[in-house]
């Protein structure tokens, strides 16, 4: 993406704004990774409570027998699973800034379980996807923005973020499983 | 539709709330296991800066050379051929790269088309259904260093179509003009 950007712009005579959009891009960056800071110090805070109370324990229990058939590679009782339910349902209440900690968290006892192993195993790509495409039951920015434009019915487009939120995880799951089997034939025959 | 929007004001509260109250009934030393969790959170986001970095720099300089203007323009008639209104591409195309420039490019179609329009529906079921794919694979994997991403950038993207399609589908069905 970067070169594409940089033989466009030499064609199209932009490499000033390139320049800019580098520092621009790398500024944002940090300015992104600070903001998370205070986001992530209280809701990690928050989770190593609920783990030790062994809440995300129960969690785990409780939605097994579905997480099960999504993560197949999770075993039961494992605090990675906890941590995938609470980032999902995070997602599901739009609560954007409360899942991405539950998020990290859950990759990080993936990649535990995965050896450590700095390449992307079969749960993770499927938890991605999950939270690229993640059911939305509350899109609670779009309703505000849409408040503040006065619009007679903030709150109409709920359902139709539901039906196509829901359309986007079945339709993320099934491309996940689709590739899971192409790299696991490809395996098979080499 | 009142509830929902009351359950996810309510939801962060009664999740802290009933985090504390059942860790206190267990006797965890509450503040002391905070402590012990909240350490992380500065050596893992200063962790993620690489990564995002990298991605965002991309990103920018794909933007601000104009190539992504020309990708839209491009794509924009043969998708308004399927239906598509050609003002909802830029957001549908940047939607999976940058949140806060589709957040502006909705705020701005909002404004330009009334909130109750189709295509103000349209931007708004866009935005609240899908995600930033880039950011949250750089967030994620960068935070607990995967390099090797799979084949997880193509899952996400092709999720975000079903999702775009889904999106344009339901809101032509219910608010369609």
């Amino acid at each position: 993406m970067l070169l594409i950007g940089l033989v466009y712009a030499a064609l199209n005579g932009t490499m000033s704004e390139v320049t800019e959009g580098v520092f621009t891009g790398a500024k944002e960056a940090v300015a992104i990774c600070i903001g998370l800071i205070s986001v992530l110090t209280f809701w990690l805070g928050l989770m190593k409570v609920a783990e030790t109370a062994g809440i995300l324990k129960q969690l785990a229990k409780l939605v097994h027998p579905l997480a099960r058939r999504v993560f197949p590679e999770v075993p039961k009782d494992h605090p990675a699973m906890g941590y995938i339910l609470s980032n999902l349902t995070a997602n599901v209440f739009g609560l954007g800034n409360a899942a991405t900690p539950m998020g990290i968290k859950a990759m990080e006892e993936l990649k535990r379980l995965n050896g450590g192993k700095d390449e992307a195993s079969r749960s993770m790509i499927t938890l991605l996807a999950l939270n690229t495409a993640c059911l939305t039951l509350v899109p609670t920015t779009v309703i505000s923005i849409r408040m503040s434009y006065e619009s007679e019915a903030p709150t109409d487009i709920v359902s139709t973020t539901i039906f196509a939120s829901g359309c986007a995880m079945i339709g993320a799951i099934c491309i996940d499983r689709f590739f899971y089997y192409l790299r696991s034939r490809k395996e098979r025959s080499s | 539709m009142e509830w929902l929007t009351a359950l996810s004001v309510w939801m962060i509260p009664v999740l802290i709330g009933t985090v504390i109250l059942v860790a206190t009934i267990r006797r965890v030393p509450t503040y002391e296991t905070f402590v012990s969790g909240a350490k992380e959170g500065f050596g893992m986001s200063v962790s993620i800066i690489p990564y995002l970095v990298g991605m965002l720099v991309a990103i920018y300089v794909f933007r601000a050379s104009g190539a992504m203007e020309a990708l839209v323009s491009g794509m924009a008639p043969f998708l308004s051929w399927f239906g598509v209104p050609a003002d909802i591409v830029p957001l549908a195309l940047l939607r999976p790269i940058s949140g806060t420039g589709a957040l502006g490019l909705m705020t701005d179609l909002t404004a330009v088309h009334g909130p109750d329009s189709y295509i103000g529906r349209l931007a708004a079921t866009l935005q609240g259904s899908t995600d930033t794919t880039f950011y949250i694979l750089t967030v994620y994997f960068g935070a607990v260093g995967i390099k090797k991403m799979g084949d997880a950038l193509k899952v996400g993207l092709l999720a975000d179509l079903v999702g775009i399609i889904a999106a344009i589908f339901i809101v032509s069905l219910i608010f369609g003009s």
